[in-house]
């Protein structure tokens, strides 16, 4: 099918799904509740007791903080992919699409640019917080406008995963948890938090390898949130912070475009 | 006119497992362009997934199948232009209203927006949801959902309707409303396949009905001509608490046509006769020399729960795997 034509009928769904965010207010609410909380936990109670490289003031370590925060909180913003489309599968809605003559790729198409959108919310709510904990962009705007895409373009390629698990699982209530016990070490073992230096030996490894970090430190050079005295990071990944993430990105839409296309044509309720 | 054209459904032996079940085995359909098919079966007969198949949602192991003269197996995309479909549970999406869910419906089936909103209105007056059209869906009854679910078939006003237990769990006013509903479509012409565990709802709305059970077509006819397949009056009784069922089959034994059916958690006795009033009086006086009182009994025509009785063994609305021998 023509492409104008998928993204026709990709907007008329991705127009559904946002009228639902406007309706349900809740689910932002709850999006940026648990965000918020860690961004209070890490900042005031934690954050003293984290050195991070640079400077051991609490102010160095809130502008530390944020990036690892922001890459979070999309990163489990993209789960909502997942989780409205397993709703979806089991009420028949899945079912209701498929029978309609519409592009069939429009119905995901639709659902993870609207998750896009609801990301780029939560991301505003959370720069809000990070202002107000003092959290400052030390960067020109066009540089900091490149962080967010980064992190965005990132959570966009973890929406399709999302999405291929969504229609695979039988209930929402599996999906979430399955998805959080994955999600919750991997932006953990990160640099989200905690600089890696303190990460034990293997850890360490990982985490250096995992794309969390390297969106995390990617975005964080560009909001210039890194003092100009902390050495270069060792490790590949987080020297080509910027590359690495968008190379994991490239892959996963790469993979996970056709796998959770190819699960929707055979997904039924029931 | 309807004679001459092809047929708007042809199903040829069609076949589907899943894993070690065998969910249809071997089914042929025809529905003739503007008459109405009622399918009927039990819970995990098949139903569903003949629609599902028809309606393009699943490929079947075996057979083929022709929608509106188009291959649904070949041309699924052609299909789904000339096809509405209601689903068992009303898949309206709850945060949206009754308008935007029609409106968005029409736009996937590409009607272009200025249609598709006139066409939402146009369905929400004629489905009586006018005054509901901009509240979420999620304040509807349940049969008001079921009507916009409908409404949701008919958008494209497309030739032919599947209709997958639209009544399933409804109240009796809604199932009331629903029915009224879709005699007016049928009146319109539209071709209907429609399953149903109701055989109130089959005889009430079918031209013709294919019975179903186990994924095989067991009977099929007009409700006339499946009535007349398991005979002509039936004496139904209800036995007084404390009074023998047993004692009363065998006082009646002589009377009937063949051997009573007993059902002993409703200490009730189904029996075919022939004989008019003449063989009320007689079981009458039978049952008083047996010495057993009754709380009920009368003479009634076979419906089309004796029909599925008498083929399977068991009422409609039994589960399967309960009453299988």
């Amino acid at each position: 099918m023509a492409l104008p034509a998928v993204i026709a009928d990709a907007q008329v769904v991705a127009k559904r799904n946002i009228i639902k965010i406007k309706r349900v207010p809740d689910l932002l609410v709850f999006t940026t509740l648990s965000p918020i909380m860690f961004v209070l936990l890490f900042a005031y109670v934690f954050g003293g007791a984290i050195e991070v490289p640079g400077g051991g003031s609490s102010q160095a370590y809130r502008e530390y903080l944020m990036a690892g925060i922001f890459a979070q909180t999309v990163i489990f913003g993209a789960t909502i992919t997942g989780a409205g489309l397993a709703e979806d599968v089991k009420k028949g809605i899945i079912d209701r699409f498929r029978s309609l003559p519409m592009a069939p790729s429009a119905v995901l198409t639709g659902r993870t640019m609207s998750d896009v959108i609801n990301n780029v919310l939560v991301l505003v709510v959370m720069a809000l917080t990070g202002l107000i904990v003092g959290w400052r962009i030390r960067s020109s705007f066009l540089d900091a406008v490149a962080g967010f895409a980064l992190l965005l373009l990132f959570a966009y390629a973890i929406s399709w995963v999302m999405a291929w698990l969504g229609m695979l699982v039988p209930s929402v209530e599996v999906f979430n948890n399955a998805t959080f016990i994955v999600i919750f070490p991997l932006t953990f073992v990160a640099n989200t938090f905690v600089p890696l230096e303190s990460l034990p030996g293997p850890l360490q490894t990982f985490a250096a390898w995992n794309p969390v970090s390297s969106a995390t430190q990617a975005s964080r050079e560009l909001f210039g949130n890194i003092p100009a005295q902390v050495p270069e990071p060792t490790q590949w990944p987080l020297q080509h912070a910027g590359l690495y993430t968008v190379i994991w990105s490239v892959i996963i839409l790469a993979v996970f475009i056709p796998v959770a296309n190819a699960q929707y044509r055979r997904s039924t309720s029931r | 006119m309807a004679s001459t054209s092809t047929p708007a459904v042809v199903a040829r032996g069609l076949v589907k497992h899943y894993k070690d079940v065998v969910a249809l085995d071997g089914v042929d359909l025809t529905v003739p362009t503007g008459s109405v098919l009622g399918l009927l079966g039990p819970n995990g007969a098949g139903k569903t997934t003949i629609v599902r198949i028809l309606t393009t949602l699943l490929r079947p192991d075996g057979g083929t199948a022709e929608v509106a003269g188009v291959d649904v197996l070949r041309r699924p995309r052609d299909v789904r232009r000339r096809i509405g479909l209601s689903g068992q549970y009303a898949a309206v999406d709850e945060y949206l209203t009754g308008f935007e869910n029609l409106d968005m419906i029409g736009r996937l089936y590409h009607l272009g927006a200025k249609r598709s909103r006139e066409r939402a209105r146009e369905l929400l007056a004629s489905f009586r949801l006018e005054d509901a059209a901009d509240r979420p869906s999620k304040t509807y009854s349940g049969g008001m959902r079921r009507r916009l679910d409908l409404a949701g078939a008919l958008v494209a006003d497309p030739p032919v309707i599947f209709l997958d237990e639209p009544t399933t769990g409804l109240d009796p006013r809604g199932r009331a409303d629903m029915w009224e509903v879709i005699q007016r479509l049928v009146a319109g012409g539209t071709t209907l396949l429609l399953t149903t565990q109701y055989l109130e709802e089959a005889d009430l709305l079918a031209d013709e009905i294919v019975v179903i059970d186990h994924g095989r077509i067991i009977a099929q006819g007009t409700a006339d001509e499946l009535k007349r397949q398991v005979g002509g009056e039936r004496l139904e009784l209800t036995v007084q608490e404390g009074a023998s069922l047993d004692d009363a089959a065998r006082a009646l034994a002589p009377l009937g046509v063949s051997t009573p059916t007993l059902d002993a958690t409703r200490r009730s006795l189904l029996m075919p006769v022939e004989g008019g009033a003449a063989v009320l009086g007689g079981a009458l006086r039978a049952l008083e020399d047996a010495g057993v009182t009754l709380d009920d009994i009368g003479l009634r025509r076979p419906t089309l729960d004796d029909v599925f009785l008498s083929l399977t063994g068991r009422t409609a609305e039994d589960d399967p795997t309960e009453g299988a021998a």
